[in-house]
């Protein structure tokens, strides 16, 4: 089964949020100091399924992303966990992007691969969380999806699939070509391991710009986008919490009981 | 040119009633429409759903198109996605609204890409620019660290509505409003529904709890997600941007760093208190009430001071 899977590279969501920072002027984020930015966290899971079918059932991996040049270090960390080959869509026009500019793009790279069985992506971005990429790039292909997914398994040349809802899961078969998003209950992500990191090193990474995958500047980035930001800014939180403080523990204990009674909370 | 007049929303069933979240499309949606002097329309697809018709009407709806059909009982993404984007066809409305729910998170960037238009997900506020007539649409990013203003400049506008976030509209039986019913056809796609497994955890349901806590206690229990993925609890308890969204009465955040990520989820709750052996942690902004300390030795204590004062 070959497999394409989609990566970005966002801020770490990790990120404490006091260091937290936009800048209102270009309504962008900026990054904060000494925090190198991380393989998205579902797409990080993304890959991880991708491997998981490929250990059972041989096939190829690649890993594709669209962003500036530092997002070569998340191709470089699929390849690290076992990843076969790595895409970079690099231009200027692709970026500042909204979901359907963005979408558009690797659906135009994924047609020139060609040759895939399955295209993978984290379910939602750690950056922007809207989930929509996925969703257009199966729009733009005509392929059939599900989202969000626990588990994919292969057996007959069909996907055994289980979607997550609010009460539990559907068992879903799909047929392939198809593309699934992908969610953390899954389970953890491999680590690379120093021989991977180290093959990863040695490759090298395809790197496409617009006129590879036949797109004009105006269909992506920022003047393909359909939805435009008109502002981004941190909404103020005034913290008015009580500390409630005691001789011991067990006096904190009473004081905060006795303080939610009379809050008539409890 | 197309004239994209009015607003639609896509409504949800659950057990037989109009699900919580369909009152707040309602809600929402029938402000928008009163802003633009516009109609409501309400979408209504699934098995056995017609007797919900009325209360879509009762909800602010003017007209009411339903798919009533057994093969659709579950979301299914081909079917739906075909039938909404027929209905936008046939309408042409300018904006369009969904749940931030297992149905929107799928449904809307798909039909929103069929129509060849823009989605925002995931919206807490929604507006009319009054200038120029279209939806500005808010929405947290970053996690919850941020929040990004949209305007999509292609019609539909669409969004999904987070759960919690809207208004719920009121039910007004004296409403009038016309119901249609239209004809299901289910596409051949690569998707095949095998079965459904519920895994309802025994209790209060998250979602409608009055006490949540992150620890085992009175009330519902919730937790992060690690508690989640390291299985100490069921991933349905996971509260969160991507996991349930609650609004208590009171949130007992115990041992939780008070991540944007998590706090997203419980930013209905009235009263969250936190308990967290370093002061500097994050859930401190958002608690009304905090101690700092290690919660295994201040819980057994705060339990039964509660106790103490609830009896007597
Ligand atoms: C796109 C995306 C979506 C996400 N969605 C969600 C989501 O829906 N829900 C969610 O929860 N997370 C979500 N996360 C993860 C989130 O970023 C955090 O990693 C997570 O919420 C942290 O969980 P935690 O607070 O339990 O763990 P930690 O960050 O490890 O914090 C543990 C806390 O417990 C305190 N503590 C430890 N021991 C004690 C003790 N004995 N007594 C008192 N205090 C103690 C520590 O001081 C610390 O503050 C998401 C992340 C991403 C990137």
């Amino acid at each position: 089964m070959d497999i394409i899977v989609c990566v970005k590279q966002v801020p770490d969501p990790e990120t404490p949020p006091a260091s937290f920072r936009i800048d209102p002027g270009t309504n962008k984020v900026i990054p904060a100091q000494g925090i190198a930015p991380v393989i998205s966290t579902f797409d990080e899971l993304a890959v991880e399924a991708a491997l998981r079918i490929k250990d059972k059932h041989g096939g190829k991996v690649t890993a594709m992303t669209l962003g500036p040049e530092s997002a070569r270090d998340v191709l470089k960390h699929a390849m690290a966990m076992g990843a076969d080959e790595g895409i970079h869509l690099l231009d200027a026009a692709f970026g500042d992007g909204d979901g359907w500019a963005t979408a558009y793009a690797l659906a135009q790279a994924i047609k020139k691969v060609g040759r895939y069985d399955l295209v993978l992506c984290g379910r939602q971005a750690a950056d922007w969380d809207a989930g929509q990429v996925g969703l257009g790039i199966a729009e733009f292909l005509n392929l059939p999806s599900v989202t969000p997914i626990k588990k994919v398994e292969v057996s007959d040349g069909k996907l055994g699939v289980e979607r997550l809802v609010a009460d539990g899961f559907e068992v879903l078969e799909v047929s392939p070509p198809a593309l699934l998003t992908v969610s953390n209950e899954l389970g953890e992500p491999r680590y690379p391991t120093l021989r991977g990191i180290m093959m990863a090193a040695r490759k090298q990474v395809t790197t496409w710009n617009a006129q590879d995958i036949g797109v004009e500047a105006s269909q992506v980035g920022a003047r393909g986008a359909r939805t435009k930001l008109l502002r981004l800014f941190i909404p103020i939180r005034e913290s008015k919490c009580e500390i409630v403080e005691g001789e011991d523990v067990v006096d904190a204990a009473t004081k905060l009981a006795l303080r939610l009674r009379e809050s008539k909370i409890i | 040119m197309t004239e994209y007049r009015g607003v639609l929303i896509c409504s949800e069933a659950l057990q037989g009633s109009l699900a919580a979240i369909s009152w707040e499309l309602l809600g929402i949606g029938r402000k928008l429409a009163n802003d633009l002097g516009e109609e409501l329309y309400a979408f209504l697809p699934g098995r056995g759903v017609q007797p919900l018709a009325q209360e879509l009407v009762a909800g602010g709806a003017d007209k009411v198109f339903v798919a009533d059909d057994p093969r659709i009982e579950y979301y299914q993404t081909d079917s739906y996605t075909a039938l909404m984007d027929g209905l936008c066809r046939q309408l042409s409305p300018q904006i369009v609204l969904m749940g931030q729910t297992s149905l929107g998170r799928d449904l809307a960037p798909r039909l929103a890409f069929r129509q060849g238009t823009g989605v925002a997900m995931d919206c807490v506020e929604l507006s009319i620019d009054l200038q120029d007539r279209s939806l500005l649409q808010t929405r947290p990013v970053y996690g919850g660290n941020a929040l990004a203003v949209l305007k999509t400049e292609t019609k539909p506008q669409v969004a999904t509505i987070r759960p919690k976030s809207m208004t719920e509209a009121q039910r007004d039986t004296s409403r009038r409003g016309e119901v249609i019913s239209i004809p299901v056809n289910v596409p051949p796609g690569g998707v095949n529904f095998v079965k459904k497994v519920t895994e309802e955890v025994e209790g209060v349901k998250l979602e409608d709890a009055e006490i949540i806590s992150s620890s085992p206690g009175g009330g519902a229990w919730g937790g992060t997600r690690p508690v989640c993925d390291s299985g100490w609890l069921p991933a349905q308890l996971q509260i969160g941007l991507t996991g349930k969204m609650v609004s208590p009465n009171l949130y007992l955040v115990v041992a939780a760093s008070g991540s944007s990520q998590h706090m997203a989820g419980c930013s209905g709750a009235r009263n969250i208190v936190a308990i967290n052996k370093d002061p500097e942690a994050n859930v401190f902004k958002y608690a009304r009430f905090g101690v700092v300390a290690d919660y295994r030795q201040l819980l057994p204590p705060l339990t039964e001071k509660c106790k103490e004062l609830l009896s007597g």
